[in-house]
């Protein structure tokens, strides 16, 4: 104990464990090798924290962001020096984009070493530095347990984020005293939690002098667990709503002034009420060049409203005539104390000119497409049949637009991978984010490629009892890049036919695997088979979906054009109705 | 491209010098000058960086990156009347014993003094700012220059205050206040 007159004496890995614990992690994804292998002896030993082994540190990683998700915890990951330390960059990438708090731990060859191109030495704290929140090379036993408390304190707060602890295998080896500090010393790092309540109350007479508003709602939202802060200010002002990928499920899709999500493949309505809008209240989101599409086009009559924990983001690509920096949830919660009773405008013109939007421009959803299943039926029935309970993640491409706006999610029930578009993500999510909320069903929504990056962790579920679902949308190729072909590049399929109608046989995999195998090719059987997946529970579920592969996302502003191009189809643009504003 | 003078205040870790100009790279940002050393508290370092921008935005993005790296506790942007001061070693060829006596004639007049004397080379040592020295160097040129070696900008408010002695304190600094 800290308090102790003599502290005891413990090797760096025994305090890094003991550390661990007094943190409270309850989880760790990795694997072990050469340099880190001191650590994994008291780690099994561990009464309190649960080792997971993976079959790949990508999987590790993502599976710790999974965790983080749903369990609103730190999510730790585990590596060993060299190639497994560079196989957790794509993770650490990930979560840095996405700004989900997770801490990497890598081994590192012993001090004396390092810089002599040793066997699996990699810069990995060089290697991660652009892409990490902070990091750390430890080469001495005694700053193991500061700097653990300080990478779990810096990844939880402020503007979440990842941070990796890389420790030299002489530090885990040799022995100090095990004093834990009592406070984090970190001069240079005070995140600005309270907003500034005279910003608030500017904030607050822009919106009373708007006529177009729109809360422009981001993962921040999520992050900072304000989804109820948000429903009593959308209530207050009668404001209308949108959600960005990252920030889906945080408002519920049901209610009327919820027009949706905004982007590259948003609704109709929502990237109109971005366009059309006189005021942009942004909260908790960062102005990504796939929301705004040309930025010099973006938003043109707007004013702006930015509020963030992380004032870098403010002003970045979009200038804020109203900064606000702080923890979202307290900027929410100020800005309806201030604008609950007060006089706000009559938004309903807008407001109906939005509904009008949203009710004539619905996706036309067939359930098969010259016989084939259409992948959107698949992802919808999905989305019917489990209901809004479970959690769901997703992999990076045309099934995770099509999850993105037909699951019906709850707040912070939507993994995806936002701002990195990791193909790979969504199967080691998935599992993470299962092993962070046990009780809840987790479903993934998956595509051939995706699938085919990171299914090994499958394994990794199977021998601990994980018993995810995962639904592999087949549609033969890497469905968004033959979009593209198809739509920029003259229909010419240059390296996306994955020939996966034949390679590999999906169930047979996941049975190889340990899980159950399914598929369904007709929409009987697709509620046949999701009906089965719910009912197993003893292990995990692959269902492969025999899809159509020409079946395209829509909307689409195209990469580089302003969002004011959108089409609703191939060459054809919504009509606006612009005379009923 | 306008030029500004950021202090950067650290903490004295191995790496930092690292994240910063990585920053800078990564983000596409323009050093001119860079200069780091001790500072009279052993803890700290001092950073003084030339950066060119093209607006102010730039400028602020700038220092918010900064602010957000865990080990800067505090940036300031110093004003362009603030003490701002160059060291240069100027190698040169010494055809005679006239051109030997006009080189050292031209350092006096720029303050500079000589440093290493051979039969046929002299070392010119000068410090000043950034527009002396440009002088100074115009006018040896013509001498033939064997090397030059020009440290970056170092730079100190005018005035009482000090950067080190206040409590750092991020939230406050640069143009972070908005």
């Amino acid at each position: 104990m800290a308090d102790d007159d003599s502290p005891k004496l413990l090797t760096g890995a025994e305090a890094l464990v003991e550390s661990l614990e007094r943190i409270g992690v309850e989880v760790v994804f990795g694997i072990p090798g050469g340099a880190i292998l001191p650590a994994y002896d008291p780690l099994g030993q561990s009464k309190l924290i649960r080792h997971i082994l993976c079959r790949h540190e990508q999987g590790a990683a993502h599976a710790a962001e999974g965790y983080a998700m749903t369990s609103g915890r730190v999510g730790v990951c585990m590596a060993t020096s060299g190639p497994g330390a560079t196989n957790l960059v794509t993770g650490i990438g990930d979560a840095y984009m996405d700004s989900v708090p997770i801490v990497a731990i890598t081994g590192q060859v012993a001090s004396t070493s390092i810089g002599t191109d040793a066997f699996q030495e990699a810069d990995i704290r060089g290697i991660t530095m652009p892409i990490t929140k902070h990091s750390f090379l430890i080469t001495r036993p005694e700053d193991i347990p500061p700097a653990i408390k300080a990478a779990f304190h810096i990844a939880a707060t402020g503007r979440p984020g990842p941070v990796l602890v890389d420790l030299a295998k002489d530090a885990l080896v040799n022995k100090a005293p095990f004093v834990w500090p009592a406070q984090v010393e970190l001069p240079g790092y005070r995140p600005t939690v309270k907003p500034h309540s005279k910003q608030i109350r500017e904030a607050a007479k822009l919106i009373a002098d708007s006529s177009r508003p729109v809360f422009y709602v981001g993962g921040g939202v999520v992050k900072a667990r304000a989804h109820e802060e948000l429903e009593d200010l959308v209530k207050a002002t009668g404001i209308p709503v949108v959600t960005t990928l990252m920030a889906r499920g945080v408002y519920p899709d049901r209610e009327p002034l919820h027009v949706g999500m905004p982007g590259m493949h948003g609704t109709v309505a929502a990237v109109g009420a971005l366009q059309k809008a006189d005021l942009l209240i942004a909260l908790g989101t960062r102005f990504d060049d796939r929301v705004t599409g040309k930025l010099s086009t973006f938003a043109p009559n707007a004013k702006v409203i930015h509020a963030d924990i992380d004032p870098a983001e403010i002003s970045k690509n979009r200038l804020a005539d109203v900064p606000i920096v702080g923890d979202v949830r307290e900027v929410i919660a100020e800005l309806t104390e201030v604008l609950r009773g007060s006089d706000l405008p009559d938004y309903a013109p807008w407001v109906r000119y939005l509904s009008n939007l949203k009710a004539k421009y619905q996706p036309d959803l067939q359930p098969t497409n010259e016989g084939i299943l259409s992948p959107q039926y698949v992802i919808k029935r999905i989305g019917e049949l489990v209901g809004p309970d479970a959690i769901y993640a997703s992999g990076v491409g045309q099934h995770q637009m099509w999850a993105a706006h037909m699951l019906p999610l709850k707040p912070g029930h939507w993994l995806n991978s936002g701002g990195s578009g990791t193909m790979g993500y969504c199967v080691p999510a998935a599992m993470g984010g299962k092993v962070g909320n046990p009780d809840a069903v987790v479903w993934g929504i998956d595509g051939d490629g995706c699938f085919q990056m990171t299914n090994q962790e499958l394994v990794t579920c199977t021998l601990n009892d994980i018993p995810i679902k995962i639904a592999v949308i087949n549609n033969e190729s890497l469905g968004m890049v033959r979009q593209w072909q198809t739509l920029f590049y003259g229909s010419r399929y240059s390296a996306t036919n994955l020939h996966s109608s034949r390679v590999p046989n999906f169930p047979m995999l996941a049975e190889a695997m340990g899980a159950l195998g399914l598929r369904a090719e007709t929409p009987e059987e697709v509620d046949e088979v999701i009906k089965t997946a719910m009912a197993t529970n003893d292990r995990p579920v692959v269902i492969e979906f025999v899809c159509h592969k020409d079946a395209m996302v829509w909307p689409m502003v195209a990469a580089g054009t302003s969002n004011d191009d959108i089409k609703i189809a191939r060459d054809m643009a919504p009509d606006w109705e612009d005379e009923t504003l | 491209m306008k030029k500004h003078t950021l202090s950067v205040l650290v903490e004295n870790k191995p790496g930092v010098l690292a994240r910063i100009s990585g920053l800078f790279a990564r983000r596409g940002y323009n050093i001119e000058s860079l200069a780091v050393g001790p500072t009279e508290r052993p803890e700290l370092s001092r950073i003084t960086l030339v950066v060119g921008v093209e607006s102010q935005q730039v400028l602020e993005q700038i220092t918010k990156q900064l602010n957000k790296l865990i080990e800067v506790l505090k940036i300031v942007e110093l004003e362009p009347s603030a003490v701002q001061r160059e060291l240069m070693l100027i190698k040169l060829y010494v055809a005679d014993a006239s051109a030997r006596s006009q080189i050292i004639e031209i350092a006096q007049l720029f303050r500079g003094t000589v440093v290493d004397v051979q039969a046929d080379s002299l070392v010119v040592e000068a410090t000043g700012s950034p527009d002396k020295l440009q002088s100074l160097l115009a006018m040896l040129s013509s001498y033939g220059i064997r090397e030059l070696v020009h440290s970056g900008t170092v730079a100190v408010a005018r005035g009482t205050k000090s950067l080190t002695d206040r409590k750092p304190d991020r939230g406050r600094s640069a143009s972070d206040s908005r």
